[in-house]
């Protein structure tokens, strides 16, 4: 009997439950699909250092699992209560026909028993297909062959989210149980009883707290977007936290003011529906200032993260192309005395005799090759390349090391170096040197200096710069755009007893992708073997500091490629629960403001109001609640990513327009699709009883 | 001149085993500038005629003219048109949107007409006038006494300058000085104005304000009387001598 009469509440209330429901299911597939991708990932083909990279993902997501659930309980916890404030009638009924507290707690855990049962399998099932989707999103994400790729249930996803839910579920039971047995009956009979208070908020204070936070927004969007190497740690916090505040009064504001303004134009306002529709949306977003700004903000996060996921992705495979030319690279340094280590005096070493020594050929399997290496001054530091603007410069950059030496590298080492990868050489007359940078804020450091015109002195000699600013070059190959600058000096100059870093840049002779793989992995364990057979020990034996390092470019691409698809996957995990937590809120805030609004709708009617025209309405209402927190989440987007483009500075924001699009994209699959249901649910909440 | 006339309309409930005719066989007609009233116990089928009239409700049979028109066969757009711009409705529990203020919820008939917002101001304003409630028409329905939302829902429904008004039960939620109030309002401006207005009441003290009033009974007419010349003390003295013909439930409403 209990269980009938659960049943039949919920399928009476399927117009209220619909979106609730709809939004479990989508937060099930979604954790399900992200809990299951280290299983689907077993069935591709993937390097060893990709699959190093999967454990990583896979810890990552476990982690990002915990605040998804917390984020997602909270929502649930929100819907569940909202949808119990508006039976309060039926609890009422139940109770004054004399059913007990308790039997009505049953018939709330029943309820919800079902509801989270019907979820959960739902879920599951879409997940399981989503998930096949995601395989394919890894695949492209790693480039990997997709060829031995099965259908696949993850058994320990489906029990930890099985896990999950059920812990969520309930907890809801257990505040449902609270809730009722809190109850008094009065109050439920009364909660219908709204009698609706319009406040207006007075225009003299509207007016100011718009615009002061209008103004205080526009100038932490300038502070954000123009002058972000001047915020400390402590100013970004406080940047957000005013950001929030103002975007909060912001809401307040403007809901008090848009309808006087629209009230003023006369001819506007007493057209049609529009008194109506404008009161309506005007008193909610009154009532809804606070979850409009939360919404908002998550919806910024969201945007920022979306789009960033896919720039990080993008940019970095496009890096690797541009930045790690060569197929293979060795150095050594090694230094005597100092205190750390570090700052000690240069020893050259010969890497190619010390892999001799070992019984390893270096140069083995090598296409072509470079090998040279860099000398330093240790008169020419940071500081003193700076000269007479070193002053000014450390009160620009306090966290710069300043008594750094400089690296130095002569003309025709770097030329060699160069037609190995295919760029530009250079060409030096004997009195003048060039700086080769592309780390940003190095960058601009140095071109500051050069374009001031001092002169270097390098190992007792005077050099100018032949240009006035940084030449945009490398010589390490890396993932990323990183040289924070090497001095190229004519090979006249150089002093072969400042000799320092020896080191060894090469190709395989390698015909194809499986080849070079191959060879990648005999010349690393060729590296490895001269290491622990010979390299260790000698530099023991000489008591020096030194540092041994290789670096290849299927190493530093699967490295890469792996991050990158780590921070892809978990913006996109993140940004799509915020995603449709922020929707299913505005959701069923919507449709319960229709469900309070049936009269009015009927009141229209009775005067002669026609279908279209209130069709018309309610489609103006919930696009403007839907849209007024994306508009100005959006906003504060444009800015967002302007910083988040300046911190991935490093990594590179290559197709961000790309990104930007797959977003768009994105939220307009998803929050549309929300507005739509809502839209489509209300009017059938609304719709005529009689005809 | 006449302006509404109702031949033999029915209206029928339920199915062959359980039929209930809710409007059974009811033929009358009302003439431009008439002030009707339609009396009869709670499921007599005043409300439903008065629903069939107002074509919120279908009748089963037969045919309702206003003027030359048969509102029975409208449909769709023509039938949201003739109840926005024949008709004015005025309910028992005001039906006022309570979002907007009184002034609103006036200017809100002749906006869904979509009248220039210049005219909509002098036409509340006169409407206002005419029914005393220009002081109350910045407030909200909230702010507002019963009779004062009544008489709003009133300006409302004439201010459309409808061909017919319609009443169910205006005065059922009121005290009886704003019942008074009203109906003397409904007085004037069916005097001043011509406007026609056909009310349904299940009390007397109400229905002796009309011209002329019809009795109902189990969806039949039962009998209709006018007031004439009489004053309309004595209207209300001959109305009572029918319900207490009528007997019943209609007495002990009063």
């Amino acid at each position: 009997m209990l269980f009938k009469l659960s049943l039949n509440n919920i399928r009476r209330s399927i117009r209220d439950y619909a979106v609730y429901f709809f939004t479990l299911i989508i937060g099930v597939s979604i954790f399900y699909a992200f809990n299951s991708l280290s299983t689907q990932a077993a069935y591709l083909r993937l390097e060893n250092d990709e699959h190093d990279m999967i454990e990583l993902l896979k810890d990552f997501i476990s982690g990002v699992s915990v605040f998804v659930a917390i984020v997602l309980g909270l929502l649930i916890v929100y819907a569940n209560r909202f949808l119990m404030k508006r039976r309060n009638k039926e609890f009422a009924l139940y109770l004054i026909m004399g059913m007990s507290k308790r039997r009505i707690s049953k018939i709330l855990l029943a309820e919800t028993a079902m509801i989270g049962a019907g979820s959960l399998i739902a879920g599951l099932i879409l997940g399981i297909g989503l998930s096949q989707l995601m395989a394919a999103l890894t695949a492209n994400l790693f480039d990997a062959d997709m060829s031995a790729y099965k259908f696949t249930v993850s058994s320990s996803a489906v029990v930890k989210t099985g896990i999950c839910f059920a812990i969520m579920y309930v907890v809801v039971m257990i505040l449902n149980v609270a809730v009722i047995g809190k109850c008094r009956l009065i109050d439920l009979l009364n909660s219908g009883k709204r009698s609706e208070k319009i406040k207006h908020k007075k225009m003299w204070i509207c007016v100011p707290v718009f615009l002061i936070s209008a103004a205080v927004l526009a100038y932490e969007y300038f502070v954000v977007g123009w002058h972000m190497e001047k915020l400390s740690r402590e100013r970004f916090a406080l940047i957000i936290a005013g950001g929030a505040v103002c975007t909060f009064l912001l809401f307040w504001s403007v809901s008090g003011m848009i309808l006087r303004i629209v009230m003023s134009l006369k001819g506007m306002y007493y057209r049609s529906l529009n008194s109506f529709t404008f009161r309506q949306i005007s008193s909610k977003i009154n009532t809804n200032v606070m979850s409009m700004t939360i919404i908002c903000l998550m919806l910024f996060i969201t945007i920022c993260l979306l789009s960033s996921a896919f720039t990080v992705r993008n940019s970095m495979r496009s890096n690797i192309e541009k930045y790690c030319p060569a197929d293979f690279e060795v150095t050594y340094s090694e230094k005597e005395g100092g205190e750390t280590g570090f700052d000690g005096i240069p020893v050259f070493v010969d890497i190619e005799e010390m892999y001799k020594q070992a019984g390893c050929d270096l140069t083995s399997n090598m296409e072509e090759y470079v090998h040279f290496h860099k000398y330093t001054d240790p008169e020419l530091t940071l500081e003193s390349f700076c000269g007479e603007y070193a002053e000014e410069a450390k009160g620009k950059f306090p966290f710069i090391s300043w008594n750094s030496v400089e690296e130095i590298v002569k003309l025709s080492d770097y030329n060699k170096v160069m037609d190995l990868y295919g760029r530009d050489k250079l060409e030096l007359a004997d009195n003048e040197f060039v700086v080769i940078c592309n780390f940003d804020n190095a960058l601009n450091l140095r071109n500051a200096v050069l374009s001031k015109g001092f002169g270097i002195k390098v190992f007792g000699r005077e050099l100018v710069s032949k240009t006035d600013k940084c030449v945009d070059s490398f010589i390490d190959i890396s993932a990323q755009h990183v040289n924070s600058g090497i001095i190229i000096i004519p090979d006249s100059a150089a002093d072969e007893r400042f000799a320092s870093v020896d080191e060894f840049i090469g190709n395989y002779k390698a015909a194809d992708k499986e080849e070079k793989n191959v060879t990648d992995k005999i010349k690393r364990e060729e590296y490895k073997k001269a290491y622990d057979t010979y390299i260790e020990k000698y530099a023991e034996e000489s008591g020096h500091a030194f540092s041994c390092g290789i670096d290849t470019k299927v190493a530093i691409s699967n490295n890469a490629v792996g991050l990158g698809a780590i921070v892809t996957f978990v913006c996109l995990y993140i940004g799509l629960i915020f995603l449709i937590s922020c929707a299913a809120i505005l959701a069923l805030k919507h449709l319960s403001d229709s469900a309070d609004s049936i009269e009015r709708y009927e009141m229209l009617r009775k005067i002669g109001a026609g279908e279209k025209e209130i069709t018309a309405s309610l489609f103006r209402q919930t696009g403007i609640f839907f849209i007024v927190p994306l508009i100005l989440a959006a906003v504060h987007s444009v800015f967002g990513m302007k910083f988040a483009c300046f911190v991935l500075g490093a990594i590179g924001t290559e197709g961000m327009a790309a990104s930007v699009f797959i977003t768009v994209l994105m939220i307009l699959a998803i929050y549309g699709g929300y507005f739509l249901i809502t839209f489509f649910c209300s009017r059938y909440i609304i719709k005529s009883r009689r005809s | 001149m006449e302006l509404l006339k109702i031949q033999n309309i029915e209206k029928y409930y339920g199915g062959k085993l359980n039929l209930t005719k809710a409007v059974d066989d009811i033929s009358f007609k009302v003439d431009e500038g008439e002030f009707v009233a339609i009396m009869g116990a709670s499921g007599s089928g005043k409300t439903t005629l008065l629903n069939c009239i107002s074509t919120i409700d279908r009748v089963t049979a037969d045919h309702i003219f206003l003027g030359d028109m048969d509102i029975t066969k409208l449909k769709g757009k023509a039938l949201t048109n003739f109840r926005r711009d024949k008709l004015g409705f005025i309910f028992q529990d005001f039906n006022l949107l309570d979002t907007l203020t009184a002034y609103e919820n006036i200017a809100l008939a002749l906006s869904i007409q979509n009248r220039p917002a210049k005219e909509i101001d002098e036409a509340v304003k006169l409407a206002a006038q005419q029914l005393g409630i220009t002081e109350v028409l910045e407030k909200y329905p909230y702010q507002m006494s019963g009779g004062q939302k009544q008489r709003v829902a009133s300006a409302r429904a004439i201010i459309t300058h409808p061909s017919l008004i319609l009443a169910d039960e205006p005065t059922g939620a009121l005290d009886s000085k704003s019942a008074k109030l009203l109906l003397e309002r409904f007085n004037y401006l069916n005097s001043e104005n011509n406007a026609t207005i056909i009310m349904v009441t299940h009390d007397s003290f109400t229905a002796s304000y009309a011209s002329r009033v019809l009795f109902i009974k189990d969806g039949k007419l039962f009998n209709e009387i006018s007031r004439g010349d009489s004053s309309r003390k004595e209207f209300f003295n001959k109305i009572i001598d029918v319900v207490t013909l009528l007997g019943g439930d209609v007495s002990d409403a009063l």
